[in-house]
């Protein structure tokens, strides 16, 4: 399996597998950029590895798979009663049972030893260029760039998909479910380490094209790592299940060349204590509402709904909500720490991670949208205040 | 297997008084009746997972969100696994044991009656749960039937309902394999040694330890979930110092041999029905029971090939990568040996044989897909797509509901005395399996391609596979109401069925009893030379 012959391994391994597709008459080509029948096309060496490896399996299968069903085609063909065929009366051979044990195990072995030296080199992630930790959260992805160039960038990625298109309402683009608002951007031809981990369940981290896949697990810290090759934008999704909005945590990767990217980091950034400046700033309540409902569109409407309807039963209503609607401090309280009954995190997780603004924005914005007009404004220093009020309630 | 057997003769109908009506089947103690009872269960579970289905690939048909919310969507899909595995497929293989295995070892019913009813009317309590879960607050339980923490710990009432569940579910399982095992054991009549059984009880024998094993593995994850939820502890949970691996881990000793108690007792049945329809007995009796054993002990061993992206470590991943391809061998030698078995017979092609051919073919494409993920690298790349949902509903489909589909045809004519319909036979045949390849067949290109599983909308590129797969589902679901048209067309009107319609069939329920068998089989045992 020679790296240099992947192309034209890839046009054999799609049409072979087209191939076994005996009812379809859909035409059979090289996967391109849409992968229709085989595996993506891998934009890594460890990814053409893997693909040569699934290529080979392939093969040996259909070999068996032809050989033992040609025997049986044969005698359901030759050996019929209805063509007078008297049944002979053999029932073991120990000879044959032998063999056909015995040659199995050997190509088995063939299999293994290409399969260990792939595996070997799939989890040596040693020696990185750069280092990102990404935390599945339900339901976006946050990265933070951990060291190498780009230290310190940290953001979060969520669909970028408008709910029209998933409704129907609106004509679905063309990168529907696989978009997102702010792709994890790496220079091309990098070792890129992936610290994989989670902040309430599992989730997973997967991008087909760079054969990367790691699951998310709370309380563990477990790596991954992949090498692009090729400038572009990889997509891929989370899989695995972790409630309601599974189907919509894209991953968007996007690799560009070195000068691109430093210029990308360069913009990118931290930008000194935006956060301080969010908050000292004198803000309107027209501000707040604006900005509250970006950020609802990007933390809270996968369960409360654009419409603030909530799902009926599962994610309360914020619309005519007592709780929007009662005294400030209390919803606060819930959006900094989460909902826990029982003794049990809910659905409804601690937001503490966004700034005083954005949390004065967001609770700004429920208390003004809809049909909860109150007229009333949430500021930064209310929700410092609020920070500050009983934080041993919920550990995060 | 080919056994002789003394001439006695039959009195048996005389001793045939039991109640009658709705009383005789809440009391009964009957190995048939309760046979009945049970495939009849497994029948209507078998249907109400199957509308399930339907809604999943209702919503799947085109992209976008147009019959389903998602949260709604993730209950269908985990009620759905939860009742086709534990409340149709396993207990449909049950009531083939309850009906065969006393005929088969020529023994009167079996050893404990009354722990047989229990068994049985345990099992409707369990589905009520799992189906009313649907309806409490916070809906069933939408975690997958896998129940994976920390997302199981965060459901509402509905997964207390399935953890309940699955205790029942679990204990009735328990108690029907100490009673196949006992029967098996110490019923069988004189002469027949255990290399003498027919095949489908030795692998009911190799099923019931397996049960015995691991049924009390998932009883103990769930119950560790349930105290999770409820009672503080922290088995699962990180802040707590819990691990969310660790049930994956318990979850897949248990659940890696159970998909063998699905798989094993099919395999017996195959084993069964080839040889009669090849006019040969089946080719290397000694090996198949070697296989199936070594199957059953392999499969403690592999639990973790499905937890390849966890991050468990590299040597691990090694071993459990060896260890899973091994599987691949005494797998093969069962095809080789079914395969040998018809080469050089004199084979027909009634409904019964179509479906073991059909599973052959089938079960080895799910085999072949098998291997491809049991190779590490790969599997990391195809995990939780779905490609894995074609591998084990071609296992699962073909594996256990073909060749229970072809127990139905070869035992129905012992079961009711009459024949069902020949021609209606192989229409349900041919439409199961061409709509089964358009249903499943397209989804390992979809999971090649990237789609993961459990997802309720999907990107464009995924749109046109998933319209063959929706149409060829909604057809294979079809089709199955017409199989039980040809069932109560075969109990209300069929031909007059002989003691032994087969003549390749040479187990004792054909050579040594009447059609329909005998309320009790056997009262005096046959002797076995």
């Amino acid at each position: 399996m020679t790296r240099n012959s992947g192309l034209k391994k890839q046009t054999i391994g799609s049409c072979l597998t087209g191939a076994l597709l005996a009812a379809s008459a859909a035409p059979c080509f090289a996967a391109a950029t849409h992968a229709r029948y085989n595996l993506q096309e891998p934009n890594s060496l460890l990814g053409q590895d893997i693909y040569d490896l699934h290529t080979l399996v392939m093969w040996i299968c259909t070999v068996i798979f032809v050989g033992v069903f040609g025997f049986m085609l044969y005698a359901i063909v030759k050996h019929r009663k209805s063509a007078g065929h008297q049944a002979a009366h053999f029932h073991e051979n120990t000879t044959v049972e032998v063999i056909w044990t015995v040659i199995p195990f050997v190509i088995l072995i063939g299999m293994a030893i290409p399969a260990s030296k792939t595996l070997i080199h799939q989890r040596d992630t040693s020696a990185a260029d750069l280092t990102i930790k990404v935390t599945g959260y339900q339901w976006k992805w946050g990265y933070e760039y951990l060291n190498g160039e780009g230290e310190g960038i940290s953001f979060y990625s969520t669909l970028a998909t408008p709910r029209e298109q998933i409704d129907g309402t609106a004509p679905k683009g063309e990168n529907y479910l696989l978009e997102v608002d702010q792709s994890l951007v790496v220079p091309v031809g990098r070792k890129v380490r992936m610290v994989v981990t989670a902040a309430d369940v599992l989730h997973a981290w997967w991008v087909p094209a760079l054969a990367s896949k790691q699951d998310a697990v709370p309380g563990f810290v477990r790596d991954t790592w992949f090498k692009a090759e090729r400038e572009g934008v990889y997509r891929g999704q989370c899989a695995e299940l972790c409630g309601k909005e599974h189907g919509f945590m894209p991953i968007v990767v996007q690799v560009l060349s070195a000068e691109k990217y430093a210029q990308w980091v360069n913009e990118h950034k931290p930008k000194t204590d935006t956060a301080a400046v969010d908050a000292n700033k004198t803000w309107t309540l027209d501000e707040l509402v604006a900005r509250g409902e970006k950020v609802f569109a990007q933390n809270c409407v996968a369960c409360h709904q654009a419409n603030g309807m909530g799902v009926p039963g599962t994610f309360p209503a914020l619309n005519g909500s007592t709780v929007v609607k009662g005294p400030k401090e209390k919803q606060i309280d819930i959006v900094l720490r989460g909902v826990v009954h029982d003794g049990k995190p809910t659905a409804m997780q601690p937001f503490a991670q966004l700034s005083d603004a954005d949390l004065a924005a967001v609770i700004t914005y429920t208390r003004n949208a809809w049909n909860n007009k109150s007229g009333e404004m949430v500021s930064p220093a209310d929700i410092k205040a609020g920070r500050s009020r009983g934080t041993a309630a919920v550990a995060r | 297997m080919s056994t002789a057997v003394h001439d006695h003769t039959h009195g048996h109908d005389d001793h045939a008084h039991h109640p009658t009506g709705l009383k005789r089947y809440l009391t009964t103690t009957n190995h048939k009746d309760i046979g009945t009872m049970y495939l009849w269960f497994a029948f209507s579970m078998f249907l109400v997972g199957g509308a399930m289905a339907m809604i999943i690939r209702a919503e799947l048909f085109q992209p976008g969100l147009q019959i389903t919310h998602p949260d709604f969507f993730n209950q269908m899909t985990s009620l759905h696994g939860l009742i086709m595995i534990f409340g149709a497929i396993m207990p449909a293989f049950v009531g083939f044991a309850n009906w065969q295995i006393p005929m088969m070892i020529g023994a009167p019913d079996m050893a404990f009656p009354r722990l047989n009813n229990w068994s049985f009317w345990l099992l409707p309590p369990a589905a009520s749960l799992l189906v009313v879960s649907m309806f409490v607050p916070g809906g069933a339980v939408a975690a997958g039937w896998t129940l994976y923490p920390p997302l199981t710990v965060q459901m509402g009432m509905g997964m207390d309902f399935a953890i309940f569940a699955i205790h029942i579910m679990g204990m009735s399982s328990i108690l029907g394999s100490i009673n196949i095992i006992t029967t098996i054991l110490n019923m069988r009549a004189p002469g027949m040694t255990l290399m003498k059984m027919p095949l489908f009880v030795w692998t009911w024998l190799i099923t019931a330890y397996l049960l015995v094993a691991v049924m009390p593995v998932l009883a103990g994850a769930v119950t560790m979930l349930l105290t999770d939820r409820h009672f503080g502890t922290h088995f699962f949970n990180p802040a707590g110092g819990g691990d969310p691996v660790l049930f994956q881990h318990i979850f897949w000793f248990f659940g890696h041999p159970e998909v063998y108690v699905i798989a094993i007792p099919a395999f017996g049945v195959i084993s069964q029905v080839i040889p009669a329809f090849s006019r040969k007995p089946l080719f290397g009796y000694t090996s198949m029971v070697y296989a199936t054993a070594s199957i059953a002990i392999l499969s403690f061993l592999v639990w973790a090939h499905h937890m390849y992206t966890t991050g468990i470590p590299l040597e691990a991943q090694l071993y459990f990568m060896y260890a899973t391809s091994l599987i691949a061998v005494p797998t093969g030698v069962k095809v080789f040996n079914w395969v040998a078995t018809m080469w050089k017979g004199s084979l027909s092609f009634e409904t019964p044989m179509l479906f073991a051919i059909g599973f052959l073919f089938l079960f080895t494409i799910g085999g072949f897909t098998g291997l491809v993920l049991a190779i590490t690298p790969v599997d990391i790349q195809l995990h939780d797509t779905y490609y894995v949902v074609a591998h084990f509903h071609y296992v699962m489909v073909a594996g256990a509901l073909f060749s229970a589909f072809a127990g139905i045809y070869f035992w129905l004519p012992k079961w009711i005395g009459r024949m069902y319909d020949e021609r209606l036979g192989k229409w349900h045949f041919w439409l199961s399996f061409i709509t089964f390849n358009m249903a499943f067949f397209v989804q390992h290109f979809l999971g090649l391609a990237g789609m993961p599983r459990r997802i309720p909308d999907y990107a464009l590129q995924f749109t046109d596979f998933n319209m063959i797969s929706s149409i060829g589902a909604f057809g294979f679901g079809l089709s199955q109401v017409f199989f039980l048209y040809i069932v109560v067309k075969a109990i209300r009107s069929g031909e007059k069925a002989p003691a032994r319609p087969w003549e390749g069939a040479d187990t004792l329920e054909w050579t040594h009893l009447p059609s329909p068998a005998p309320y009790h089989s056997f009262e005096t045992p046959p002797v076995v030379k």
